[in-house]
């Protein structure tokens, strides 16, 4: 550290004491350090440019013991940090628009709003926010809320040394929180089983049955590997092998609920398509741009709303539908009505449909993809154990599947609509004679596929690059999902989508994501071969 | 006789008449110049603001005076994604629109399928893109990064730096990455790193259900040793992989990703907030600090109109390629390509990045190699760079097959692989 920062940083903050500590600088420039706290060494240091000063700031500003370095250093770590490049004052910026409202680090007084460019950031990289997160989790350990607490113990357990380990024991005592005294219970067992009395070991090791954390089985398997002492030894296989057995358990059903949420995708993706190609048998190949209509409408939607992310992404569900649903019919009345019985025509027409809406989605939004962001609600995960996480965006699209299907089916089922639908489907010719207005429930129903491909868009948009291939990626997914359940049967294609998933996320540990999608394709062209109306055959559909 | 005579001047004259203007536009006036990138398709996405650059560069030459007295002519067709049509689309350039040289194609793919036309009829080709190496051809000039130019460096900055001990080497399933992991499976282990240590798994294009694979990455690092992340992963699969890894709690400092195929215009359509850290290896990146640099920024966005666009590593790439191909046709005194490949081996200009990139006796072209973090406003922060240039270097020293070969197009030697073992050329010459 130099005289010559100094000032740089103290110019705006004129303090009496300040320029104190500003004379003594400049007639002991050899000394600096015996004037300046280690809090304004610290707040000096971290103008400098290379990351090795900028550790010895984070040093000194967390032994600094001033309130203020914990909201410094978060900032740091967060990157709202700057220094203003003319006076080099420490700022905290926030993005506001196109400027940065400033507030004085360490004055926290707001100080207006100022372009980017008068702005430089104190820059870091991932060793120091490595280090930036040590050390406020040592900050956080007594920290009032037990929920930092806890995370500032699981963030140590893996850097645990004898020194953070006396700390931990000595916390210990004074713990309230049953889940934070579990994790200090785990620092301190790791730190017994580091113990060179074998006595103390075997203690340990009681302590650390099923548990899950990493740090503990990582520490197990060196301590198998180094341990001389026999009957410890084999304690630890059996303590190692008792975690194993619920690593296993954790893995499964982690590899089920995978499987569950990829198969939801899946039959989002095909349910619509089971409205229209299984009640009413067109097969239309522009259903995956459908589904694309509905992931740019909630991108749309957010940029309609800019700031409210999560009500732009809820009300982009019933918008969705409505795009989606007028885009289906008005399809249907221009084109498909007129290609009905003529398979072929129809897959060629709608095939050109798909093209065309795929570039007009190009014109529009150029051919780039669009970043949909995520709610917060969406983003993060449960942690069960931990290996075992659910993440969010996944369960609540499976509730959302749960939510549509179930929707779709009491439409299907209970409402008057759905009963023209079966009725039409299953006799045309008697369904009109008995009234109903076959057109108009065509058009409906394509439309009603239409629309819930469109509502499968807006999940997609959360998964998936929101751009104008987006629906090629899912047509081909959404017809083996359809055929493979049973064309006409709302029950196989949720049997079916779930099954796929569950199968494609078993394989795919063994064989790789290539080769699994592969094998289910085999698969699937197999089964087709045994059993041609697949899952579900739908029973007296005499007329196709 | 006469009415046979004024016939013949008849048809002369129409002749002359049709195709007249069609050669002025074709022969002396200018020079052509042709650019062979996907403007529509699922390449689009990158190649289309390389083919901006391009004519952003015309432009500027022509400013300057153009060459050799002449303007310089763009001469753009869209190959459209289409693997065979890139070679159809090379044929035309050459054949129909008598190119000087052209400028084109992303994927290795685009590349070996233009190579046999370039090669037959003798003509130019800039690469712009970085690529698997394992190849140098008489046509082509490989402006973008070899592995030993990217990848390798990559890979030491993480082990030196950065400790990493356990290696994920995840890539899209196709040949650059496929080749990049297995030179890099070797480098490994020629420096001590066990086969539990390193995990590789290849994904389809395009994919997007990474929640298995992220968890696998997840536990493969949670066995105490420090992990890191090589992503060979290309195009839109990244951006469901990083929301991925924020979903599943992965920070940049529990578990870096390096990413090779991961630029400023990859990330300005997403929101980096959750990557803030993971990093990139390239040879040139946006945030650097030259005065170079911030003038080609300020030349793009006043070209593109659009002060948001950013710029990128293949621009840079075809910046020095292009400059390169001018200087080498001045030196030249002709656009002639055999004239253009003898007087470019050697020929020196200024890159983005505060340096100078050469061309190599075997068609590619020195480089820094810079390490960037991942910052929230989408740009990179450079915290590492070699300390002088990179020669690319065609045949990867870790492969067996490719160890003992050396490219070298001065002559006498000539040669794109020549075998210093068995002292023979063999394939094309």
């Amino acid at each position: 550290m130099t005289a010559i920062h100094a000032p740089r940083i103290l110019r705006p903050h004129p303090l009496p004491a300040a320029l104190l500590v500003l004379l003594c600088l400049l007639c002991l420039p050899g000394r600096p350090a015996a004037a300046a706290t280690p809090f304004d060494q610290g707040i000096t240091l971290l103008a400098a440019r290379d990351f090795q000063s900028k550790a010895q700031a984070i040093d000194l500003l967390a032994d600094s013991g001033d309130t203020r370095a914990r909201s410094i250093l978060t900032a740091l770590l967060a990157g709202r940090l700057f220094h203003v490049k003319k006076t080099g004052a420490l700022v905290l910026a926030e993005k506001q628009g196109r400027a940065y409202r400033i507030t004085g680090a360490l004055s926290g007084t707001a100080e207006g709003t100022v372009r980017k460019r008068a702005l430089r950031k104190v820059t870091i990289n991932n060793r120091l926010r490595r280090h930036i997160k040590a050390v406020l989790a040592r900050l956080d350990l007594t920290d009032p809320d037990p929920a930092v607490r806890l995370a500032a113990v699981n963030a140590m357990l893996s850097t645990l040394d004898p020194g953070s380990i006396g700390l931990l024991t000595k916390l210990r005592a004074g713990e309230q929180d049953p889940r934070v005294r579990d994790a200090l219970a785990t620092a301190i067992a790791i730190g017994g089983l580091r113990s060179s009395d074998s006595r103390t070991r075997l203690d340990a090791l009681a302590g650390l049955d099923g548990n899950l954390n990493p740090a503990v089985r990582n520490e197990l398997v060196q301590l198998i590997a180094d341990e001389q002492d026999e009957a410890v030894r084999s304690r630890a296989r059996a303590t190692l092998a008792s975690i194993e057995t619920r690593i296993a358990w954790s893995g499964l059903a982690e590899t089920l609920f995978f499987g569950l949420s990829t198969g939801s995708v899946l039959v989002l993706a095909a349910i619509g398509l089971a409205i229209t190609f299984g009640v009413i048998g067109v097969i239309n190949m522009a259903h995956g741009e459908l589904i694309m209509l509905g992931a740019y409408t909630s991108y749309v939607l957010q940029q309609l709303l800019p700031g409210s992310v999560g009500l732009a992404l809820l009300l982009s569900v019933p918008v969705a539908f409505l795009v989606s649903g007028g885009v289906g019919i008005v399809i249907e009345k221009t084109v498909i009505r007129f290609l009905y019985g003529r398979p072929l025509e129809t897959l060629l027409a709608t095939f050109g449909i798909s093209l065309i809406l795929q570039q007009a989605v190009r014109t529009i939004f150029s051919p780039l993809n669009r970043s949909v962001a995520s709610p917060a609600w969406m983003s993060g995960m449960i942690q069960v154990n931990p290996v075992l996480s659910l993440t969010m965006n996944r369960l609540t699209i499976l509730a959302f599947t749960a939510l549509v299907f179930s929707g779709l089916y009491w439409i299907m089922k209970k409402s008057a609509m759905g009963l023209q639908v079966r009725a039409v489907a299953q006799n045309r010719a008697m369904a009109r004679a008995m009234g109903v207005r076959a057109a108009r429930v065509d058009a409906l129903t394509f439309g009603l596929g239409s629309g819930i491909a469109g509502m499968a868009g807006v999940a997609l948009s959360q998964l998936t690059n929101v751009g104008p291939n987006l629906g090629q990626a899912y047509i081909i997914d959404s017809f083996l999902v359809v055929v493979f359940g049973g064309v006409g049967n709302l029950w196989g294609t949720l049997l079916g989508g779930l099954t796929l998933g569950v199968a494609n996320k078993f394989m795919e540990p063994w064989t790789g994501a290539v080769l699994a999608k592969i094998m289910i394709l085999v698969f699937i062209i197999l089964f087709i071969q045994k059993r041609p109306s697949g899952l579900f055959p739908q029973k007296g559909r005499a007329e196709a | 006789m006469t009415t046979r005579f004024a016939a013949l001047l008849l048809a002369a004259f129409l002749l002359a008449g049709i195709t007249a203007p069609g050669q002025a536009r074709a022969g002396n006036d200018t020079i052509k110049v042709g650019i062979l990138h996907s403007l529509s398709g699922t390449m689009a996405i990158s190649e289309t603001t390389l083919k901006d650059t391009m004519l952003m560069l015309i432009d500027e030459q022509n400013r300057k005076g153009g060459l050799l007295g002449r303007k310089l002519e763009a001469v753009v067709v869209d190959p459209a994604s289409n693997w065979p049509l890139f070679a159809e689309k090379a044929r035309e350039l050459i054949e129909k629109d008598h190119v000087a040289a052209v400028f084109g194609c992303w994927t290795s793919v685009s590349r070996k399928s233009v190579l046999p036309v370039f090669e037959e009829l003798d003509s130019l080709l800039f690469y712009p893109v970085q690529y698997e190496g394992e190849e140098s051809s008489k046509n082509v000039f490989y402006t973008g990064a070899a592995p030993n130019q990217q990848a390798i460096p990559a890979v030491d900055y993480l082990m030196n730096e950065m400790g990493i001990e356990r290696w994920v080497l995840a890539g899209t399933d196709y040949v650059y990455p496929r080749t990049t992991n297995k030179i890099l499976e070797a480098y490994l282990k020629s420096k001590g790193v066990k086969d539990k240590d390193i995990m590789i798994n290849y994904t389809p294009f395009g994919y997007s259900d990474w929640q298995s694979i992220v968890a696998e990455i997840k536990k493969f690092g949670s066995a105490g040793k420090k992990t890191a992340v090589v992503s060979t992963i290309n195009g839109d699969a990244n951006v469901p992989f990083y929301k991925e890894l924020g979903n599943q709690g992965i920070t940049a400092d529990k578990i870096p990703v390096i990413a090779f195929s991961v630029g400023e215009e990859e990330l300005s359509g997403i929101d980096t907030k959750p990557l803030v850290g993971h990093l990139a290896a390239w040879n040139y990146f946006m945030s650097v600090d030259t005065k170079i640099n911030e003038d080609f920024i300020d030349t793009w966005h006043a070209f593109i109109k659009d002060d948001n666009r950013v710029t990128n590593d293949p621009m840079e790439a075809h910046f020095i390629g292009f400059n390169m191909w001018v200087k080498a046709v001045e030196k030249a005194g002709t656009t002639d390509p055999d004239a253009v490949q003898k007087a470019i081996i050697g020929v020196t200009v200024p890159n983005l990045s505060g340096g100078y990139a050469a061309m190599m006796p075997n068609h590619h072209i020195t480089k820094p190699v810079l390490i960037g973090e991942i910052q929230d406003d989408g740009q990179f922060e450079i915290v590492w760079r070699t300390p002088g240039m990179e020669a690319g270097d065609a045949w990867s020293d870790y492969l067996p097959g490719s160890r003992d070969l050396i490219a070298d197009w001065r002559e006498p030697l000539a040669c794109g692989n020549f075998n210093v073992k068995s002292g023979k050329c063999s394939g094309s010459k």
